[in-house]
């Protein structure tokens, strides 16, 4: 309707809408044929790791994973990764430290004091003989797995980050004494941010008589999780948040805070529910105590699900370049893969933000204090 | 066994999108009526979405 005054934006909003058609039709048959392929062998994938699909899908599972050293990119044609190795440390009968660089990208097997290991398909590193046979199929080893206490990608830019924190945060609370209450450089960025999880998070979620011994922890999970997300949309592929043990940790610490600083009223409400029937009370109690479990659980896959989710499909739309061989297709996949990113940082800061919030609203029911008498019960 | 469980998981995600869409449409009403709580709302939007959020991505993932 609207379009029908202006034929020149008509025209055009009309080509782009057909460019997603042309790409398609381009390739139409061979992407049937293919897909028809890929259907038929999908139980074997692996049976031809040529395959540009299993390629695509191998380079993917590589990215999300965490590993053992730090490629940034890899040519093919000569066989060669660039990046850096990192220190494998290892708990099997006394501590084995050595270079990632050993293992060759999981191409040879390391030794060290007489022990052999060998990196699986699932970037886990697992006992071998000398001749690094694996146990069970290649997808399942069945081999002994020493305890890995290695520093891998998703920790050394934990570190990173950590130390990031550390710097930024201390410049900004040393800025204050230092300009009389203003703060400066970098720090007049986040300042205001920690104003506004000081005043929109913690004072109306926890209350202004607790919130202080909160805010610590507040501060610090908001921007570890944003400032992770942030750096996994870097080109460097990491994927540090969107790793369920990494998230599974932070919810963790949340769950542990609420239920070692929760006061008398929050076991109440969990043991025996004021306010309802006696016959109620016993049939509340286990449901509350299941949701003392879910509360963290429904945390650490939010967080890990909405960042593997967002990385897995961005990959997936670069792909398409590869995969439809036009320009057409590989415009069409650029311009997606672009609006992806650009919604991709926003999820960054909304991820953060949403576990930051429900840390707090948790903090929040476990201070809680007693402000109903008699049977009236808010 | 698989195509049942894929099934399930489409009819959960469509149920968390239609939840999702409603908590939006609700509260760009509520904010129309008064946009000076917009603030409030919008938290309150963002925690009732995300733990239907949870709900959805649980679903995909026990799938």
């Amino acid at each position: 309707m609207v379009f029908s005054n202006k034929p020149l934006q008509f025209i055009i909003a009309t080509l782009v809408a057909c460019l997603p058609l042309l790409g398609f039709a381009n390739n139409a048959q061979d992407t049937i044929a293919s897909h028809i392929e890929t259907t038929a062998t999908h139980h074997e994938a692996h049976a031809e790791p040529n395959d540009l699909k299993s390629k695509i899908a191998a380079y993917k599972m590589h990215h999300v994973l965490d590993a053992h050293d730090f490629v940034l990119f890899s040519d093919e044609a000569e066989g060669k990764h660039y990046g850096f190795p990192l220190p494998i440390i290892l708990w099997d009968n006394g501590l084995q430290i050595f270079s990632s660089s050993k293992f060759n990208h999981g191409e040879s097997v390391a030794e060290s004091n007489g022990n052999y290991y060998k990196i699986g398909h699932d970037e886990k590193i697992y006992k071998t003989d000398a001749a690094g046979t694996l146990l069970g199929d290649e997808h399942h080893p069945t081999n002994v797995k020493p305890l890995d206490f290695s520093i891998t990608k998703s920790v050394l830019i934990m570190f990173i980050v950590a130390a990031l924190m550390l710097w930024i945060f201390s410049s900004l609370a040393k800025s204050f004494s230092k300009n009389g209450g203003i703060s400066s450089g970098v720090g007049r960025l986040f300042e205001p941010l920690v104003l506004y999880i000081r005043d929109e998070i913690a004072i109306p979620n926890i209350g202004e008589k607790h919130y202080k011994k909160y805010m610590s922890y507040l501060l610090t999970i908001f921007f570890f999780v944003w400032f992770l997300n942030m750096f996994g949309l870097t080109p460097l592929g990491i994927n540090v948040t969107g790793n369920i043990a990494i998230t599974g940790g932070l919810a963790i610490i949340t769950a542990l805070i609420t239920n070692f600083t929760a006061n008398k009223n929050y076991w109440g409400h969990i043991f025996w529910m004021p306010g309802v029937p006696t016959p109620m009370k016993i049939i509340l109690a286990p449901i509350e105590l299941l949701g003392v479990i879910i509360k963290p659980f429904s945390l650490m896959i939010r967080l890990y699900a909405n960042i593997f989710a967002g990385h897995v499909v961005l990959m997936s739309l670069i792909a398409l370049i590869f995969l439809f061989k036009s320009w057409i297709g590989g415009s069409l996949s650029f311009l997606l893969s672009f609006a992806l990113s650009t919604i991709e940082i926003l999820v960054a800061l909304l991820q953060a933000y949403i576990f930051t919030m429900l840390s707090a609203l948790y903090f929040g029911s476990a201070v809680e204090e007693h402000h109903h008498d008699g049977d009236e019960h808010h | 066994m698989e195509i049942p469980r894929i099934i399930g998981a489409g009819l959960v995600v469509i149920g968390a999108g239609i939840g999702i869409g409603r908590i939006g449409g609700s509260a760009m009403d509520a904010i129309a009526r008064q946009p000076e709580a917009t603030g409030k709302i919008q938290t309150a939007m963002l925690i009732a979405a995300a733990l239907i959020e949870g709900i959805g991505f649980a679903a995909i993932f026990a799938s």
